[in-house]
């Protein structure tokens, strides 16, 4: 249970994939200008990012193990998760409209993001079990969404601000992220 | 009831920026009397050189963005670089300070467009800087002794010293025996957490910053010393230590009480205050820095924006919260 709890509390917080292994900083800073289109993305990532990392662990252990041909891991691993994701795209539309409405153009989107890749990856190089391997999907995902989502309020506030000309847009919205960052280093040592 | 009576026109004083921070200076005052008198002058060097770092940092903005450099007259600057020297080790090096000056008000307010937009505490993002670019110089602080002797001696503060002897294996109360801990360590910080908690409660008193966020900041860390410490006194500190070390005190009433980067709702600002208090205690217990303090205000600072989304205020004279933004 305590295990569990950890690999959730470090995927989330400890090691957040975006402001600690910046991992996924293009969806991070191209949806954050408003809070509801960056809850859309974060919903879709969530649920790819769990399923991918649960699909691309079978196929490591079951097929490029087996065969001996870990030397294709990477663009296997790319295949896998562009196909996975179109299926379900595929899938959510015929099966229920009004989550393909919600999910939308962030599901397809979602097949480039270096997160994806990244925490399939990771985990192989962590040689994580199929239960860790989901739990670090899972941990991954709501880490995403939990700065995405902050950083989006933030965002709307920044907004109305004062900022320097030179400043306006993506730079100020870089160094908001920075110092996110540095909050975040806050957390080292806890898992 | 015999209440004396006053026809209008009532003069109110206006409470202008420059005033509240020229009170929140003038709060300071015995904490910094106090850091002077058991640190030595190193205190008042590394005010000189942070106000000083501050305010020109501010005015050479100012230049570059074509206004008037008058805005330092607010005083918001001269704040900014006092809160942050007050947290910096008295015996730093004199670069330290200027660096951290330039990087709160350039990085944490001017960027922002200066007093009013910042999201973040700007001392607290000088800090944070320094603390991760600089951990050495940053966690060196001179042990609190009477008067400026001569012999001062460098060495860890009272949350340092528990944190490494907990990782040797001992407990609590064989470090509370040590040499030089119980006497001089504690009783120092005992004085400068009273002298700055008296500066608060003149703030409180003058209604320049309001109950809930000192109270949340104390509640939470408070409360999450006495369950564990309630569970295992042998790993965990008391509150009351808690209370007294490290940022607690100044932290509390001067620097989460910054009503910019802080939440803004009544509701909001009660749990800016918890989640500042809590993060502070769950760092310092088991993160990998010694005082969690202002990475727990900045954490709060990113939350800001969703907790004032959340606890919206009543309008007046309807009765009901308003729908969500």
């Amino acid at each position: 249970m305590s295990d569990v709890l950890l690999i959730l509390l470090g995927a989330v917080l400890v090691h957040n994939f975006v402001l600690v292994q910046f991992l996924g900083l293009c969806p991070f800073m191209g949806t954050s200008k408003k809070v509801e289109t960056s809850s859309g993305l974060a919903l879709a990532t969530t649920f790819v990012l769990t399923l991918t990392a649960v699909v691309t662990h079978v196929i490591d252990t079951w097929v490029l193990a087996i065969f001996g041909l870990e030397y294709l891991r990477t663009i296997v691993f790319i295949v896998v998760i562009a196909g996975v994701v179109q299926f379900v795209e595929m899938v959510v539309q015929k099966t229920s409209p009004l989550l393909y409405q919600v999910l939308g153009i962030y599901l397809p989107l979602i097949t480039t993001n270096c997160i994806v890749l990244g925490v399939a990856l990771i985990n192989v190089r962590q040689s994580s079990t199929f239960l860790e391997s989901a739990l670090t999907g899972i941990g991954a995902g709501l880490g995403f969404s939990l700065v995405l989502l902050l950083f989006a309020g933030l965002r709307e506030r920044l907004a109305v601000a004062d900022v320097p000309e030179s400043f306006q847009g993506a730079p100020v919205a870089l160094v908001t992220a920075g110092v996110m960052s540095l909050a975040f280093l806050g957390f080292a040592g806890l898992a | 009831m015999n209440r004396d009576l006053i026809s209008s026109p009532h003069l109110r004083v206006q409470p202008s920026v420059r005033g509240v921070m020229l009170r929140v200076l003038g709060a300071l005052l015995p904490g910094i009397a106090v850091c002077t008198g058991l640190f030595g002058p190193g205190v008042l060097l590394n005010l000189l050189w942070c106000i000083s770092a501050a305010v020109l940092t501010e005015v050479l903005v100012m230049a570059l963005r074509g206004r008037s450099w008058r805005v330092i007259g607010d005083g918001s600057a001269v704040l900014t670089g006092a809160l942050l020297a007050l947290a910096l080790p008295p015996d730093a090096p004199w670069w330290l300070p200027v660096l951290g000056g330039l990087f709160a008000v350039a990085l944490g307010k001017q960027v922002y467009g200066g007093i009013g937009f910042n999201p973040f505490n700007p001392a607290m993002v000088g800090y944070v800087v320094l603390l991760i670019s600089f951990p050495v110089a940053m966690t060196a602080w001179p042990a609190p002794h009477l008067a400026w002797a001569a012999d001062a001696v460098s060495q860890a503060t009272a949350l340092d010293h528990v944190r490494t002897e907990l990782t040797q294996g001992r407990t609590l109360s064989e470090i509370q025996l040590d040499p030089g801990f119980a006497g001089h360590q504690l009783r120092g910080w005992l004085w400068v957490s009273l002298a700055y908690l008296a500066g608060g409660l003149f703030l409180l008193q003058q209604r320049t910053i309001g109950w809930q966020i000192p109270l949340g900041v104390l509640l939470g860390m408070g409360l999450m010393a006495l369950i564990f410490w309630g569970v295992d006194s042998d790993r965990y500190a008391s509150p009351l230590f808690h209370w007294t070390s490290g940022a607690a005190m100044l932290g509390a009433f001067f620097i989460a009480t910054d009503p910019v980067s802080a939440s803004t709702t009544p509701r909001g600002r009660l749990l800016f205050g918890l989640g500042v208090g809590a993060l502070t205690w769950i760092i310092r217990s088991w993160g990998g820095y010694p005082d969690g303090f202002a990475f727990a205000v900045l954490l709060m600072n990113i939350l800001a924006p969703t907790l004032d989304r959340y606890t919206p205020t009543r309008v007046y004279g309807t009765g009901r919260r308003p729908e969500r933004p």
